[in-house]
């Protein structure tokens, strides 16, 4: 695939001309542009799962893991919002983990407990729709609510629905036990180490980007409870 | 023996004017660039980063891969219409059934190429049993598509209209389910205006190919689909191709050159 071609001099000055100046404006008008990370705009109502389906024309797994990274990059959204929005991304690809392991793992942990809350509860309601495949959310859940909210009732009450509900092989003993798990006299860093450890161990944790953000939470974890003298 | 070898001259001409046309580069600039999005969602994923990078490179060589067919076939068809090559052809001693499905053979031959272009760098991110899976309804969906534009181009005669036709049925074939379920939905009234319009979505659905059920992102990330769903997949997907074809070759008997 060759193409002839007159040399470079055979082009009226007037059109180099215009074509480097198209060129240099063009840059410097998006250069003074913001990139749009400086002021995150407000977090739309989440659409239906009709219209996201819609939108994906069939390839649902991809859609809801792109709607998934666009949801991070709001920084502090309304709960209420974001909720309907994990909710209709798991609708979308009810086998996906990445929803429930936000919501557990990111969103629940906020120094605002009411927002906490919200959080919890919709992992605790989303798996109780399929628990053998969502329990990891929900213990993790159970531990946020026993450290972070102090709130042992919370976690016990995750704790048993964890006993109650997951019934599948390979899963640790510990999460079928987990209420005993609660009521330990662990401190948080310790039962997110036995938690991450054993999830390792059972193969449920492979994924390099959940190891290497997991990895950074102990570390954050181990730094505040050094701080806080524990 | 008479038939065979014209035919077989005609695909392998089509194979080597895509080849020629710079096909080849476009599949692997297509490859190289997915690969690129695939490492930069990697890095901005929290968790399921490899679920995330196969779903997004499935969806985007498969989209990929029809686009190019598409677009082989329309402008390949089109410039030996306009070049009078097809009027020359047709002096030939083939029957127009004959030159129609060699053409066709042509084409979806090089769907099946870029299908395996595609497929094979998937075997990092997902078992081969269901990459095979994914390439071969690939190939097959890309013979659909270039069944389509072949028609397409042969009746509009016109590149653009021919092209927005055939990207208009691939696009209403991959999101009819999601069409039908909203009507079923919002239309769940007795009222008369309500029911047309879910009996003429209905109505619609059924001279379309369901290609949400095909080559499916979901057999990669999760588990190979059954025997039969596979196998209903592939089945509806050369029901249809052969509806095109016979579609096409209703036009091209009925055409004075």
């Amino acid at each position: 695939m060759t193409i002839d071609v007159r040399p470079v001099s055979a082009v009226p000055r007037w059109v180099l001309a215009l074509l480097a100046l198209g060129l240099a404006t063009q840059v410097a008008w998006q250069a003074r542009r913001d990139n749009g990370a400086a002021a995150a705009p407000e977090l739309p109502p989440a659409p239906t799962v009709e219209a996201l389906r819609l939108a994906s024309f069939g390839e649902r797994e991809a859609l809801a893991r792109l709607a998934m990274l666009h949801l991070q990059s709001y920084g502090t959204p309304d709960y209420g919002r974001l909720i309907d929005w994990l909710e209709v991304i798991l609708k979308l690809d009810p086998r996906s983990q990445y929803p429930l392991f936000s919501a557990a793992r990111v969103y629940a942990e906020t120094g605002d407990p009411a927002r906490s809350r919200m959080a919890l509860e919709f992992v605790y309601r989303q798996f109780l729709l399929d628990p053998n495949r969502r329990w990891p959310s929900l213990a993790h859940a159970a531990l946020l609510a026993k450290h972070r909210l102090k709130d042992l009732q919370l976690a016990r009450r995750y704790a048993q629905a964890l006993q109650r509900h997951v019934s599948a092989s390979g899963v640790p003993p510990w999460a079928k036990q987990m209420e005993i798990f609660v009521l330990e006299d662990l401190n948080e860093l310790d039962a997110a180490r036995i938690l991450i450890g054993s999830l390792l161990q059972s193969g449920s944790l492979n994924d390099p980007a959940e190891l290497r953000f997991l990895k950074q939470r102990l570390e954050e974890l181990e730094r505040r409870l050094a701080k806080e003298g524990r | 023996m008479l038939v065979a070898r014209p035919v077989a001259v005609l695909v392998r001409s089509l194979v080597l004017e895509a080849r020629r046309g710079g096909l080849p580069w476009l599949a692997l600039a297509a490859v190289a660039v997915g690969l690129g999005l695939a490492a930069f969602v990697s890095q901005v994923a929290l968790t399921e980063s490899r679920a995330l990078q196969a779903a997004l490179l499935a969806a985007v060589w498969r989209g990929c891969a029809v686009f190019l067919v598409a677009t082989q076939v329309t402008a390949s068809t089109l410039r030996e219409i306009q070049d009078k090559g097809l009027e020359l052809m047709m002096s030939l001693p083939l029957s127009r059934s004959t030159q129609y499905l060699a053409r066709l053979a042509g084409f979806a031959a090089c769907g099946a190429v870029l299908a395996i272009v595609f497929a094979l760098p998937l075997l990092v991110w997902a078992r081969p049993g269901a990459v095979l899976l994914w390439g071969v309804s690939l190939a097959c969906e890309a013979g659909l598509v270039a069944a389509a534009a072949l028609f397409f181009a042969m009746t509009l005669q016109q590149f653009v209209p021919a092209l927005t036709a055939t990207a208009g049925l691939y696009l209403l074939g991959r999101s009819i389910g999601a069409i039908q379920a909203m009507a079923a939905a919002n239309f769940g009234d007795p009222s008369f205006a309500s029911r047309l319009a879910e009996y003429t979505v209905d109505a619609i659905a059924l001279v379309l190919p369901r290609l949400e059920a095909v080559t499916r992102t979901a057999w990669l990330l999760y588990e190979p689909p059954s025997v039969s769903a596979y196998a209903a997949a592939i089945g509806s997907l050369v029901l249809y191709a052969l509806l095109l074809a016979a579609g096409g070759l209703f036009d091209f008997h009925r055409r004075n050159l």
